[in-house]
C-alpha cells in the first residue's frame, strides 16, 4: 500500500532522512521506533506533505501513485491520514464544522455525494463514542482549551470519521496517562485494523504497542531504516535501548 | 459650514486615506453626515455593508441618550477607496457597539474612523475591527476614544486585529485614547500578522482544499467583529459579504 524508496528528505539545509526504504502492505500495522533526532517526526510531515521539507531523492508511492506528488489535501482524500504529535488549535472554527467540511472536501474529491448535517452528526457521535468522548467537545473549537489526552483522543475521532486506508500516526502516544492510551489504543484498533488498511505507527515506547499489537516494528536511525522485525524487537528495544540493539 | 477645500494627509484623521479617492469623491460629499438620534433607554442596531467600484463615504453621527444603546457593524469590502466614519456621543449609562471587517485586495484602501465621546459618567463602548487584505490593499482603523472629565466609570474598549495574506499589503491601527477622568477603564489592543500557516496545514492534512482552509481561517478571525450582532441572518449577511470579497484573494 505504502512504498517508500531511498528517501532523502532535508529541512532548510539539513539532510534528514538520508536512503530510507521501507513497505507496508495493506493489513498491516507497522511501528517505527527509534532515538531522537532519528527523523521520525521528517518521515511523518514528508508524508504529509508539510511545506518545508524538501524531498531530495527517492519516491513515495501510495495505493500505485506517486504520493509526492499531491498536495496535502489531495492526498487526504486518497486515504491518507497523518496523526499529529501536536494537534493543531483553531480558534472560532468548531470540530464539528471542520470535520464536516473536510469530509465532505475530501468526498468531493472522489466524486462522492456530500453528507448531510444529520448524516454527518450521527456519523460522528458514533465515532466520539468510540474514543469515549463527549459530543459537547465536538462542539467546542478545534483543540481549542483541550488538554494533550484530549487533544490526542480528537485526533483519533478525527480518523474514525474521514475513515482513512492509511494512518501515520506520530506519536500518538505521547502525552496520554494510562487510560487514555488505552482509549486510544482500542481506537486505532477499532478504526484501522483491517485487512484493506494499514498504520505507520511511530512511537517512543512499547506501552501503547501492548495495546496496538503492531505485526512489524522497524528501527528508524540516523535517517534510514537500520533494523525490522516482528514485535519482538521492540520488546528488545524496550529492555536493552537503541545502542545495545543496533551495535 | 462648507469645507473649502479637501483633506489633506496631515490631517490626522486622513493620514492613511487613499487622496485619489478621496479627491473623486469631491468636496461635496465631504459634508454629509447622516445623523442619528437614540433617545433616552432606546436601541438601535444597524448593519451595512459598503464598498463598490466607485469610492464612497459614509459619515454617521450618532447621539445615544441616558441607558441607549446604538451598535454598527459593517463589512467594508468594495473595489474602490471606501470610508466609514462614525462619530458617536454617549449620554449617562448609554453603549456604543462598533464592529466592523474591511476585506480586499486590488491595492485598494479601506477604512474606519470613529470617534466616541463618554460626555457622562457610567457610559460603555465596545469596537472590535478586523482587517484582510492582500494584493497591495490597505486596511486602516482610526479609532479615538475621548472621556470627559466628569465620566466617570466610563468603560471603553477597542480591538483591532489585521490579517495580510501577502506580501505588500497593509493594515493601521491608530488608537487615540484622550482621557480626563480618574475613574476610567479604557482597553485598546491592535496587532497585526499573517495566516496561521500551522493550522492552514493542518487542515489541508485533513482534506480541506487550500481555498476552504483559507476561507474558514478568514472566517474565524473576522467573526470577532460580529460576535455582539445578535441577530444569525444579519451576522450571516454580513459575513457572506466579506468571504465573497475573499474569492480569488491570494492562497
Amino acid at each position: 500500500m505504502l512504498e517508500i524508496t531511498n528517501l532523502h528528505a532535508s529541512v532548510g539545509d539539513k539532510p534528514i532522512l538520508k536512503g530510507l526504504t521501507l513497505s507496508v502492505p495493506a493489513g498491516e500495522i507497522h511501528a517505527i521506533m527509534g532515538p531522537n533526532g532519528a527523523g521520525k517526526s521528517t518521515l511523518s510531515n514528508v508524508l504529509g506533505g508539510k511545506p518545508g521539507y524538501e524531498v531530495t531523492a527517492g519516491s513515495v508511492t501510495f495505493r500505485g501513485e506517486d504520493l509526492l506528488a499531491l498536495e496535502p489535501h489531495e492526498r487526504a482524500a486518497k486515504g491518507l491520514f497523518l496523526g499529529f504529535q501536536y494537534p493543531v488549535e483553531i480558534p472560532g472554527v468548531s470540530n464539528v464544522q471542520f470535520l464536516r467540511e473536510a469530509l465532505n472536501s475530501q468526498r468531493k474529491a472522489r466524486g462522492e455525494e456530500p453528507l448531510s448535517g444529520g448524516e454527518f452528526l450521527k456519523l460522528a457521535k458514533d465515532k466520539a463514542g468510540l474514543l469515549k468522548m463527549d459530543m459537547e467537545m465536538l462542539k467546542r473549537q478545534v483543540n481549542v482549551g483541550f488538554s494533550g489526552g484530549e487533544k490526542k483522543r480528537a485526533e483519533m475521532v478525527q480518523m474514525g470519521i474521514l475513515d482513512p486506508a492509511f494512518a501515520v500516526l506520530d506519536e500518538t502516544d505521547s502525552g496520554l496517562d494510562i487510560d487514555a492510551l488505552r482509549i486510544v489504543g482500542a481506537g486505532i484498533n477499532a478504526i484501522m485494523r483491517a485487512p484493506d488498511k494499514a498504520v505507520l505507527l511511530i512511537t517512543h515506547y512499547q506501552r501503547l504497542l501492548d495495546v496496538v499489537a503492531p505485526d512489524k516494528v522497524s528501527i528508524l536511525a540516523g535517517g534510514r531504516i537500520v533494523e525490522t522485525g516482528g514485535p519482538e524487537l521492540a520488546l528488545r528495544l524496550e529492555a536493552e535501548g537503541y545502542d545495545a540493539v543496533m551495535a | 459650514m462648507t469645507l473649502a477645500t479637501l483633506p489633506t494627509r496631515r490631517d490626522e484623521a486622513w493620514r492613511y486615506a487613499d487622496m485619489d479617492g478621496v479627491a473623486r469623491l469631491g468636496v461635496a460629499a465631504l459634508d454629509q453626515w447622516q445623523a442619528i438620534d437614540v433617545a433616552a433607554g432606546e436601541s438601535l442596531t444597524r448593519c451595512l455593508v459598503v464598498g463598490s467600484d466607485a469610492p464612497e463615504l459614509h459619515r454617521f453621527r450618532v447621539t445615544l441618550g441616558e441607558g441607549a444603546t446604538a451598535a454598527f457593524f459593517v463589512t467594508n469590502a468594495g473595489s474602490d477607496y471606501t470610508r466609514v466614519e462614525v462619530e458617536a456621543r454617549l449620554a449617562r449609562g448609554a453603549h456604543f457597539e462598533f464592529g466592523g471587517v474591511t476585506i480586499g485586495g486590488a491595492g485598494v484602501t479601506r477604512e474606519f474612523v470613529t470617534q466616541v465621546v463618554h460626555a457622562e459618567p457610567e457610559a460603555t463602548s465596545n469596537q472590535t475591527i478586523r482587517a484582510v487584505h492582500w494584493a497591495g490593499a490597505t486596511g486602516n482603523f482610526l479609532g479615538e476614544i475621548k472621556v470627559a472629565r466628569h465620566a466617570q466609570k466610563t468603560d471603553a474598549a477597542q480591538d483591532f486585529k489585521g490579517l495580510l495574506l501577502e506580501a505588500g499589503a497593509s493594515a493601521n491601527a491608530v488608537p487615540q485614547l484622550e482621557i480626563f477622568a480618574d475613574d476610567v477603564k479604557c482597553a485598546h489592543g491592535a496587532t497585526v500578522g499573517a495566516l496561521d500557516e500551522a493550522a492552514r496545514f493542518y487542515m489541508m492534512a485533513r482534506g480541506l482544499d487550500p481555498a476552504t482552509a483559507q476561507r474558514l481561517l478568514v472566517q474565524a478571525f473576522i467573526g470577532d467583529a460580529f460576535v455582539a450582532l445578535e441577530d444569525e441572518a444579519e451576522r450571516e449577511t454580513l459575513l457572506d459579504a466579506a468571504l465573497a470579497a475573499l474569492e480569488g484573494a491570494k492562497l
